[in-house]
């Protein structure tokens, strides 16, 4: 996009890429607004999920082959590093919904870096919303379901503290539980993807318009640094892709752990 | 043109406000994979999963069984072994014992044998020395008398006659000798 931009205007000057870079016009003059790129994207990994778990673990063997080995590394590595730390027990009750998660959100991901995509689809603040919000209405109805409305709001604060520390506890515990847990849940996602997007459309436009566009004898050195920050940065990217994966859905299995049981 | 548009939309889009046909289309996604992955494909991995843990396990525990079952087999087969070649030992012994005990049986029966043989010839010699005896007896009497006889009948008168009549007499006691033995 980056590329276009830069073509598209009459500039004179080098710009860095901003906010308009999260920008789209729908796919094709006179389409519906919403019919947009990530809108596409988002719907292609989520089919491109299904398509890669169905081919996976359709038929699953007692001894894999191929996809289901690929399958089941991401089954064991969500299972033990994610679903058992917080979950124990639980964990195979709530693996659906942890894997989907953490395959979702990583597909999404690592659009960032696929050629021709190159968007990370949770850098629209939308789809994490999407996401932080049903863990956070889960959070709550299991809380509720297994606590009890007066023991799930009630074990919440711990006991036994001087009066007045309530004042203070009380709110800020509520605070960071139904107001920052999710809003942070979901900004920490798509803020990641979003920086991380922003850094590679620089360096890359780095590269372009001082090698391409305005080659200069100044500006070479310059583009060439570009274009290695490009693929230094892509390879680090890569790796805050799945981590921030793994972190969303590490913290959903914490939000569905403190659920199940009360913390304290 | 894009680049235009951006900037007048930017007032607009702030990218912390979340546009609402992408939350659709957020839900839509998110739903459509906890039911395709979540529902349909995670229990099968999970049932594999536990299907191959039950397997392996089955398979040691098999392997446990069937290793004690070869050790307890072995077992039995040396004591098997063992007992064998003590009773291969003791039949040795027993067939030794009996071979001693045949031949010292043998010689004994041998000896009786022998012993019988020697009673019996020697219990023959005595029956024809007995019979020899009787009927030298016999004879030496019969003799006897008619040695007498002629003594008694010719007078024993000198010398010379005397001399004759013996000498006749044991003439005759030859003679007659000779003849019984041509005739026995």
């Amino acid at each position: 996009m980056s590329a276009l931009t830069v073509l598209a205007a009459p500039a004179e000057e080098f710009k860095a890429p901003g906010p308009e870079l999260f920008e789209f016009p729908p796919l094709f003059a006179g389409g519906p607004e919403w019919l947009t790129k990530p809108v596409v994207f988002a719907v292609v990994g989520a089919l491109l999920v299904c398509v890669l778990a169905w081919s996976a673990f359709a038929n699953p063997k007692l001894v894999p082959r191929g996809m289901q080995n690929l399958g089941e590394v991401g089954y064991v590595f969500v299972r033990d590093q994610v679903a058992r730390p917080f979950l124990g027990k639980d964990s195979d009750r709530w693996m659906p919904l942890l894997l989907s998660l953490f395959f979702l959100i990583w597909t999404w991901n690592i659009m960032a870096v696929v050629p021709v995509i190159q968007f990370p689809i949770a850098s629209h603040i939308a789809f994490p919303v999407v996401l932080a919000i049903s863990i956070y209405l889960l959070k709550i109805y299991l809380g509720i379901k297994h606590q009890g409305f007066k023991g799930y709001f009630g074990d919440m604060i711990p006991k036994g503290l001087p009066k007045a520390t309530y004042v203070l506890l009380i709110p800020i515990e509520y605070l960071s539980t139904f107001v920052l847990a999710p809003f942070t849940h979901a900004v920490r996602l798509f803020a990641n993807m979003f920086a991380g997007h922003i850094i590679l459309a620089f360096f890359s436009l780095v590269g372009f318009w001082f090698l391409f566009e305005k080659p200069t004898p100044l500006g070479v050195p310059l583009g060439v640094v570009g274009v290695i920050m490009t693929i230094v940065m892509t390879g680090f990217e890569m790796f805050i892709q799945f981590l921030q994966a793994f972190l969303f859905t590490m913290l959903a299995a914490m939000y569905i752990g403190s659920g199940l049981h009360a913390d304290h | 043109m894009y680049t235009a548009a951006g900037l007048l939309a930017e007032e607009a889009n702030n990218p912390l406000l979340p546009h609402t046909y992408e939350l659709v289309v957020g839900i839509f996604s998110f739903a459509v994979v906890v039911l395709v992955v979540g529902k349909m494909l995670v229990p099968r991995i999970q049932k594999t999963l536990e299907e191959r843990t039950e397997a392996i396990e089955g398979g040691l525990k098999q392997a446990e069984v069937s290793q004690k079952e070869a050790q307890a087999t072995l077992e039995q087969y040396r004591s098997q072994l063992a007992e064998a070649r003590k009773e291969a030992g003791r039949l040795r012994e027993k067939a030794r014992e009996e071979g001693a005990q045949i031949v010292a049986e043998m010689r004994e029966q041998a000896q009786a044998e022998a012993r019988r043989i020697t009673e019996s010839a020697q219990a023959q010699i005595e029956a024809e020395r007995q019979q020899a005896l009787t009927r030298l007896r016999a004879e030496v009497g019969a003799l006897s008398v008619e040695l007498a006889g002629k003594v008694v009948g010719e007078s024993l008168e000198d010398e010379a006659r005397q001399r004759r009549v013996v000498d006749r007499f044991l003439e005759e006691l030859e003679g007659r000798t000779r003849a019984g033995e041509q005739v026995s």
